[in-house]
C-alpha cells in the first residue's frame, strides 16, 4: 500500500528497544507454550491407557471417577453382555495400585518403594495396542511374572536398561510388589501420567495373587469388542434394554452424550469416545490442574500485553512530533493508527519465532525429565500464535490513543 | 484590462481567540489580505503577535472561527476535517525545527510527501525525491539519516520535502531560526529559487531581518493586527 514501510523502519532504528521488546514477547510466548503444553501433556498422559485398549464398549462401576480411583463391579455384567447380538468378545481388566520395591536400590539400608499402577488382563486377550506388549504377551502365562512400562519414572529403578542387558541364562530381574515376589518378564511402553508414576501389566491370576485381599468375581473395567460392521448405537441400545437394573443418565449430559454414557443398575456403559472423555473430564473439571495451567497461560498473556504496551507507548511518545508533522502534511489519523498496529503485528510475529524455537528445546527437556508426553503440536502453535497476535493488538489498541494527541497545530 | 488571477490565499475579516469564558483571549483582529500565485510574502512581528496562529489557520491546521479564509479556492471556515486534511496535501510546510522522521533516510523523508499523491508511482517517486534533494544541493546525502546531517542540511531536506510535490503554496515558520548566518541565507535562497521555478507562493514568518530582501511583499503583525510594509522603503 505504501512504498515506505514506516512501521518496520521505526522498529529497526531502535535496535536495543526492539531486542528488549522481542525478549519480553518471547518470554510471554514461552510462558504460554509451557503452561498449555503441560496441561495438554497431563490430559494426554491421563488417557494414554484408555486410547490403547482395543474395545468398542466399556463397562465400569458408576462410582469409578478415573483410572486412579476405580471401584469394582460384578463380572457377571460383563458375561451377560456376551449374549447380546453384535458382541464378538469380552475381556475383564483389573486395576490396582501396589507398592513396588526398586530392586537396584543401593542407597541407605532401607528399600526404596513407590506406588505403581498394576493392570491385570487375561493373557490370551488381545486388547492392548501398547508398543512392545504383543511381543511379550506370552510371558503373562507364567506365574508371578509382570511386564514393566519402560516409560515409568526413574525412581522405580533402571529396569528397562537392565532388562535389555540381560544375557540368555542370566537370572531374571526379581523384585516385590505388595510384598509378593515377582519377576520382570518383559517391557512395554505406555508412559507415566500425573496419576501414576509407573505401570505394570500382569495376568488376571497374578493380579489376584498380588492383591490377595481382593474379592473374587469383581472386575474394574469390562472391555467389549463388537463384530466388524456392527452398529454401535444400536448395540448400546441393546445394553440399555437388557442389562438388569434401573436406567439412569446424568441430567447434565446432552441427549447425544447420554446415548454413549449411561448407567444401568450397577454398571456404567460407555462408548470408547465417552470412556476417554470421562477420564479427561475428571482431570479437566474436577481437579485444580486445568485451572492452574489456564491461569498460568493467562498470566503470560497479561505480562506480554503490558510489555508490548510499554514498548509501543514509548515508541509513540518518542515519535509524537513526527506524527504531528505527518498530520500537517496531510496524513490521516488512520495512517498513523495503522503504523502503530503494524508495529504491534511485526513485534508479535518476531517475538513468537524465538519463543517457539526455545520451547521445542524446553519441551524435550521436560519430556526427558518427567516422562510426560509433551510435544510441540501444530494446534497449540496456532493457538499461541493467535494469542500473541491478540496480545500485541490489545497493546496496540491502548497505545494508539496516544497518537490522537499528536496535534499538527502545536508544531509550528 | 487584465483579469486578476484567482488568489492563492484570500483572507477577509478573520478574528481568532483562544480559551473560553473569562480566560478567552483574542489573538487575531480583523485580518484581511490576499496572496497571489507565485508571490513571496514575509510576515514579521514580535513574538506573541499572532503570526504563527495566522500561519496555522492558512495551513488548515486549525479551524477558522470567524470571517472568511479561502485557500486554493477552498473556503476553510466550516470545512470538514477530511476537507482540511485533503487541502493540507497541497500545501508545503517548513517548520522551525526540521521535524524530519528520524527512522527514515533523507530520500525516504522526501518520498513521504509524495506518497500522499496516488498518481505518482513508486519508482517515479524515488527518482523525484532524489532529484529534489539534488536541487537543494544534497545529491551526495540522499541515503543519510537525519542525525547524520548538519542543521542546514536537515532544513534543506525539509525544503525538499515541502516542495517535491510542487505545491501551489509553501508555508514556512522561522526556517532559519536554528541556523547560522550563511546556512540560513542559503536555505532561504534555495527556497525562493525553487518556489519561483515552480510558481509556488511562499508565506514566510521570520524575525530574521537579514533575509527580508527576498520578499515581494512584507506583512507586519503587531498585537493581532496586520499592516503592510513597503518593500522599497526598506
Amino acid at each position: 500500500m505504501f512504498a515506505i514501510p514506516l512501521a518496520w523502519l521505526q522498529l529497526k532504528r531502535e535496535k536495543i528497544r526492539l531486542l528488549v521488546a522481542l525478549a519480553g514477547i518471547g518470554f510471554a510466548v514461552i510462558l504460554m507454550f509451557l503452561q498449555l503444553g503441560f496441561q495438554d501433556a497431563l490430559f494426554d498422559s491421563a488417557i494414554t491407557f484408555h486410547r490403547n485398549i482395543e474395545g468398542d464398549i466399556f463397562l465400569v462401576s458408576p462410582q469409578s471417577t478415573s483410572l486412579i480411583a476405580m471401584k469394582s463391579f460384578p463380572e457377571r455384567r460383563l458375561y451377560q453382555s456376551l449374549g447380546f447380538s453384535g458382541v464378538k468378545s469380552i475381556s475383564p481388566i483389573y486395576i490396582g495400585f501396589g507398592i513396588w520395591k526398586n530392586p537396584f536400590w543401593e542407597g541407605p539400608p532401607m528399600p526404596q518403594t513407590r506406588s505403581i499402577l498394576v493392570i491385570g488382563t487375561v493373557p490370551g486377550d488381545n486388547i492392548f495396542s501398547l508398543p512392545g506388549f504383543r511381543e511379550r504377551q506370552a510371558q503373562l502365562r507364567l506365574s508371578d511374572v509382570v511386564l514393566f512400562d519402560s516409560a515409568s519414572r526413574a525412581e522405580f529403578g533402571p529396569i528397562p536398561a537392565k532388562f535389555e542387558a540381560l544375557q540368555p541364562g542370566d537370572m531374571p530381574i526379581a523384585t516385590e510388589v505388595e510384598n509378593r515376589r515377582v519377576e520382570v518378564g518383559g517391557i512395554f511402553q505406555m508412559g507415566a501420567s500425573f496419576g501414576a508414576d509407573g505401570n505394570l501389566i500382569t495376568s488376571d491370576l497374578n493380579f489376584r495373587r498380588i492383591f490377595s485381599s481382593r474379592e473374587k468375581n469383581l472386575i474394574d473395567i469390562g472391555v467389549i469388542q463388537l463384530e466388524p460392521g456392527t452398529d454401535l448405537q444400536a448395540t448400546l441400545e441393546r445394553f440399555k434394554q437388557n442389562l438388569p437394573g434401573e436406567f439412569r443418565v446424568d441430567p447434565q449430559k446432552t441427549p447425544e452424550q447420554a446415548k454413549e454414557d449411561f448407567v444401568v443398575g450397577d454398571v456404567r456403559v460407555l462408548s470408547k469416545a465417552a470412556f476417554v472423555a470421562v477420564e479427561q473430564n475428571y482431570w479437566k473439571e474436577s481437579t485444580a490442574i486445568g485451572f492452574i495451567f489456564t491461569l498460568g497461560a493467562a498470566i503470560g498473556f497479561v505480562v506480554g500485553t503490558v510489555i508490548v504496551y510499554q514498548i509501543l507507548y514509548t515508541d509513540v511518545a518518542d515519535h509524537l512530533a513526527e506524527y504531528a508533522t505527518l498530520k500537517a502534511m496531510g496524513y490521516r489519523n488512520r495512517y498513523l493508527l495503522s503504523v502503530v498496529f503494524q508495529e504491534a503485528i511485526i513485534l508479535s510475529i518476531m517475538g513468537f519465532i524465538p519463543g517457539y524455537v526455545l520451547c521445542i528445546g524446553l519441551y524435550s527437556l521436560t519430556r526427558n525429565a518427567t516422562a510426560l508426553p509433551i510435544d510441540m503440536t501444530l494446534a497449540r502453535s496456532i493457538v499461541v500464535l493467535c494469542l500473541t497476535v491478540l496480545m500485541c493488538s490489545i497493546s496496540g489498541a491502548i497505545a494508539v490513543r496516544k497518537v490522537q494527541q499528536a496535534d499538527p497545530a502545536d508544531i509550528f | 484590462m487584465l483579469m486578476s488571477p484567482i488568489p492563492i490565499v484570500e483572507i477577509q475579516n478573520v478574528n481568532h481567540s483562544f480559551g473560553s469564558g473569562r480566560l478567552r483571549k483574542q489573538i487575531l483582529f480583523d485580518i484581511s489580505t490576499t496572496i497571489q500565485p507565485g508571490e513571496v510574502v514575509i510576515m514579521t512581528g514580535p513574538s506573541g503577535s499572532g503570526k504563527t496562529t495566522l500561519l496555522t489557520l492558512i495551513g488548515a491546521l486549525r479551524a477558522t472561527q470567524d470571517g472568511s479564509l479561502k485557500v486554493l479556492a477552498q473556503e476553510l471556515r466550516g470545512a470538514s476535517e477530511s476537507k482540511l486534511v485533503e487541502l493540507r496535501r497541497n500545501i508545503g510546510y517548513i517548520f522551525q525545527a526540521h521535524n524530519l522522521l528520524n527512522s527514515l533516510r533523507a530520500w525516504q523523508n522526501v518520498q513521504m510527501s509524495l506518497e500522499l499523491h496516488s498518481d505518482v508511482s513508486k519508482q517515479q517517486s524515488r527518482a523525484m525525491a532524489e532529484e529534489m534533494l539534488a536541487s537543494v544541493g544534497l545529491a551526495e546525502w540522499v541515503n543519510q539519516y537525519p542525525n547524520e546531517l548538519s542543521g542546514g542540511q536537515k532544513q534543506r531536506v525539509a525544503i525538499a520535502r515541502a516542495l517535491v510535490s510542487k505545491p501551489k503554496l509553501v508555508l514556512a515558520d522561522e526556517p532559519t531560526a536554528a541556523l547560522d548566518k550563511k546556512s540560513g541565507r542559503d536555505v532561504v535562497e534555495i527556497m525562493q529559487r525553487l518556489a519561483k521555478q515552480q510558481g509556488s507562493a511562499i508565506v514566510l514568518v521570520t524575525h530574521d531581518n537579514r533575509i527580508l530582501d527576498v520578499a515581494d511583499r512584507i506583512l507586519h503583525m503587531e498585537d493581532g493586527y496586520l499592516s503592510s510594509l513597503d518593500v522599497a522603503a526598506l
